[in-house]
């Protein structure tokens, strides 16, 4: 960063850091045991919440330069909000996060390649469902013309970091072209309606994760939902609120809320945490937007993820639910749990399947490494975080890792490869799970 | 600044990844958990064991730098807030539980150990160690033992000073000393250990220490008691202390106080009464029970509108976690949060709860108490802004007004945060010059320089209590 990016920044920060929420922070520390960067960085205060809450207000106070040491602390925080629901003042810091990160990219000169890979990532490729189904269809290709054989078979993928080798390996078998084109838009409920839902469909899980998706859309009808799925919404924006590209987080927020807003449903339903908690956030994204505040709230008090509405409904009292005899573990979701609050309803549903048994694995609540791309560009801290992880989920002696995110569930398949379980261990969505114990799969 | 020659002759001691003077690594050590101070260090270093320690020590006192040792900084009192700079002193590398002596009934610990890890151990051992600050689940030992940190238990147990038996430590020349032991009993020569403990690091940096332990209790049991008047509350307290019941927690929650902790908490805290006690007894099953049927009567006779016995221990426990957070869900309220500790026997809780009350009306400042009742020890605390100076004014009357009520009760100005810099202007008001001069012997004995946490327990000339150094 050059010193004129630094004053730039520092004058934004002063402008747009909200000063009541840092002073919220009264500094008591109890966020720290909690913070998943703090704990591996060897109980660095840089690397904690309370840490990078002081950072932020001393760079708005005018106290310290944002220079590269304030960057790193904010780039290495997961954003996994854990400090969040163990705060008694109840500091917002998510939201805090989310505003320094913007205002650091937006004032940073970024190099032509940073820039190049953030305009295709952020602007080209995400906002556009029909090209997040030609790449997947391009991965497709890959998995299903030989190539991946090819260039397993070859070493060609030697090439690439050791962590996105073992991803490839992970990659779910993705759909083809004609089964992410030709889904239904209107799904009736088995037997007697008692809900109406709109769902969600979430860029990625409607393409690499076409199935679980079905699986959810399943399992409503089940419960007894009445579904629609509006064929204008988009991405949630999650990614893009979380690496400082807030606007288009905003724009996005629109297109989703205009998509949902006339449809007279009970609930809008998500299955993944990730995105869910951007979409619960949507009052607060739009807040300062008169035209838009009060159709974004209307919107996010829609909002409920898929177990959250299954347990409401009593879907595990009313629909039978077995599986041959295993154990079974859950790794929250950070983003289920600490901002949807949602962690009792996943496990409810699971202790439900006759045949297993559920073992909590120590830490469970506590962040797998995935965080959106975090594991790609802080490849380093993800795995120490990912291996320490599946100490706990080796000792847990389950037979399936169960999951409510996709991004958790490729974090927790990339473990079990790491920890060479796979065959052993399985890690699966818990909209799959539901399903086959439901008998459907 | 740290001179460049200073900085490698201590990288070559801790290695360069444990020297930080980087703004940013600074600036995370530039406060506590007390409102309204920050002050820069000049370097942040974290030695790997008490040798270096000495090697640090001894290079900071031949060249006058600033040692500010620093647990988690959960304090509340700016023990190790570094308002004179220098170096604060981590002890992230010595976090470690050394032994537990089942056989002598102790605990060898690191100073940077986690309070609650190193219980949670102790109990797995059917062990015990009493000592809870609210903090506990991220204080350190260290920082526990340099504060005489107390705790909802301390009313049946003591405070940290009851329970540490010996100490190693480093002195400011650099000499390492070790006082006490795994003995129950030891009076060769002056209580070195008792000394060091609550100092507050101006008298030494504490390298280790071995903590007394007890049998865990068999049982517990908790329940509240409803008021919808705060002075029949703390006469229940007296009363169920002069009934000779020691329980092993009374704490004592106003109403402003329950409504912000169950904001946060969320486990149907009665928020329509004007104040609860929690009131816990531990031991053999039956004296619980008689303990706890005995001071439920107490408190019905004394104007208790109603008693609950918490059903299950989760729920006990989230009784206490949700005391513990009571100071920080008050920051909930407005963006500054003062509070004190002045603390008074326990005989006259009543009269000083009906002070406070008269003192906040006085100044037109809302003031929240809770606290620790059962052993006279009241957090007073007040939810302020700081940048409304007239408002700040009147909350720095006020609580001097409270140190000064606390006194005349015989009570003193800080029952367990220690005195650090925020209470330092007040010391005299409890220990008069003597006793303020013999204490100042003492640290000028072993801290001719003046160069381990100066700045704390003594007053410069002139008050200050906002420091903002860049």
């Amino acid at each position: 960063m050059t010193t004129k990016e630094q004053r730039i920044i520092q004058e934004e920060f002063k402008n747009r850091m909200n000063e009541d929420e840092l002073l919220n922070c009264m500094r008591c520390g109890f966020c720290l045991p909690s913070c998943p960067t703090y704990v591996e960085s060897g109980f660095k205060e840089t690397h904690s919440p309370r840490g990078r809450i002081a950072l932020m207000k001393a760079v708005a106070d005018g106290l310290i330069e944002p220079d590269a040491d304030v960057e790193r602390s904010l780039d290495l925080c997961l954003g996994c909000r854990a400090c969040e629901p163990v705060c008694p003042s109840g500091v917002k810091y998510g939201h805090l996060l989310e505003e320094a990160r913007d205002i650091i990219n937006q004032n940073k000169k970024h190099s032509l390649s940073a820039k190049t890979v953030r305009n295709l990532v952020f602007n080209e490729l995400f906002p556009h469902q029909k090209r997040i189904r030609a790449a997947t269809g391009l991965l497709g290709f890959y998995q299903r013309s030989g190539l991946q054989s090819f260039a397993r078979k070859t070493g060609m993928l030697k090439w690439l970091p050791e962590n996105l080798v073992t991803m490839e390996k992970v990659l779910p078998e993705v759909p083809t072209m004609k089964e992410m084109k030709n889904r239904p838009s209107y799904f009736s409920a088995s037997g007697v309606p008692k809900k109406k839902a709109a769902f969600f469909t979430g860029c990625l899980m409607d393409t690499m994760f076409l199935e679980t998706n079905n699986a959810t859309l399943r399992l409503l009808q089940l419960a007894g939902c009445e579904i629609l799925i509006p064929e204008d919404q988009a991405c949630c924006g999650a990614l893009h609120g979380h690496s400082g590209e807030k606007q288009s987080a905003k724009e996005l927020a629109k297109r989703n809320i205009e998509a949902f807003e006339n449809l007279d449903v009970d609930y809008i339903i998500t299955n993944a945490g990730g995105c869910g908690a951007f979409l619960i956030d949507y009052g607060h994204l739009l807040q300062d937007d008169p035209q838009w505040a009060d159709r974004a709230r209307d919107f996010s008090a829609k909002l409920k993820d898929i177990s959250e509405v299954l347990y409401e409904l009593d879907f595990h009292k009313n629909v039978k639910l077995e599986l041959p005899s295993q154990v079974i573990t859950y790794q929250d979701s950070c983003h289920l749990r600490n901002a949807m609050k949602t962690a009792n309803a996943p496990r409810t549903l699971l202790k439900a399947i006759s045949g297993i048994e559920f073992t909590e694995m120590k830490d469970a609540d506590r962040c797998c490494g995935s965080a959106g791309i975090y594991n790609i560009v802080e490849s380093e801290m993800s795995m120490q975080i990912l291996d320490h992880k599946m100490v706990h989920a080796k000792s847990a002696n389950a037979a399936a890792i169960v999951t409510a995110n996709p991004g958790c569930l490729l974090q927790m398949k990339l473990g079990i490869e790491r920890e060479e379980l796979s065959g052993k261990v399985n890690a699966v969505h818990i909209a799959d799970l539901l399903l086959e114990a439901a008998g459907e799969k | 600044m740290i001179e460049s020659q200073i900085k490698d002759r201590l990288t070559a001691i801790v290695g360069a990844e444990n020297y930080d003077d980087s703004k940013a690594g600074r600036l995370v050590y530039s406060y506590d958990a007390t409102p309204n101070f920050q002050a820069m260090p000049d370097a942040v270093v974290s030695p790997r064991d008490a040798q270096e320690i000495a090697g640090i020590i001894k290079i900071c006192n031949s060249s006058n730098i600033p040692i500010v040792p620093r647990g988690s900084g959960t304090n509340l009192c700016a023990g190790t807030c570094p308002t004179e700079g220098g170096i604060v002193l981590l002890f992230r590398h010595m976090n470690r539980v050394l032994e537990i002596d089942e056989e002598n009934l102790t605990v060898t610990v690191q100073p940077g150990a986690i309070t609650l890890d190193m219980i949670n151990q102790v109990e797995a051992r059917g062990l015990f160690y009493p000592p809870d600050p609210s903090s506990m689940k991220i204080s350190t030992i260290g920082g526990n033992i340099n504060e005489n940190s107390g705790g909802l238990r301390g009313l049946k147990y003591g405070v940290t000073r009851d329970y540490v038996i010996g100490l190693e430590a480093v002195l400011a020349n650099g000499d390492i000393i070790k006082t006490g032991g795994k003995l129950a009993k030891d009076v060769a020569g002056y209580d070195f250990t008792r000394l060091f403990v609550g100092s507050e690091g101006t008298l030494g940096i504490i390298t280790e220490a071995t903590l007394k332990l007890i049998p865990l209790p068999e049982t517990k049991k908790t329940m509240l008691a409803l008021y919808q008047d705060l002075e029949a509350a703390a006469k229940s307290v007296s009363k169920i202390i002069s009934q000779k019941i020691i329980p092993a927690t009374l704490e004592f929650l106003d109403q402003p106080t329950l409504k912000v902790v169950e904001d946060f908490a969320q486990i149907g805290l009665p928020t329509d009464v004007q104040a609860v006690l929690l009131i816990e007894q531990d031991g053999p099953l039956e004296v619980v029970e008689r303990d706890m049927q005995k001071m439920a009567e107490i408190c019905k006779v004394k104007g208790a509108i109603s008693v609950q016995v918490a059903q299950s221990e989760a729920e006990a426990e989230a009784l206490r976690t949700a005391r513990r957070a009571a100071l920080s869900a008050l920051a909930r309220l407005k963006p500054t949060t003062i509070l004190e500790d002045a603390t008074v026997p326990r005989s006259e809780i009543a009269k000083m709860v009906k002070a406070i009350n008269e003192i906040s009306h006085k100044y037109g400042l809302s003031i929240c108490t809770f606290g620790h009742a059962g052993d006279g020890n009241l957090h007073p605390t007040c939810p302020a802004d700081a940048r409304d100076h007239d408002e700040m004014e009147r909350v720095e009357k006020a609580f001097e007004e409270i140190f000064i009520k606390a006194i005349e009760l015989g009570g003193t100005i800080t029952g367990e945060h220690g005195v650090g810099v925020m209470k330092a202007p007040y010391l005299e008001l409890k220990l008069g010059q003597e006793g303020i001069a013999a204490m100042k012997a003492v640290k000028n004995a072993l801290d001719p320089n003046n160069i381990l946490n100066p700045g704390k327990v003594f007053a410069k000339d002139s008050r200050k209590r906002v420091v903002v150094t860049k």
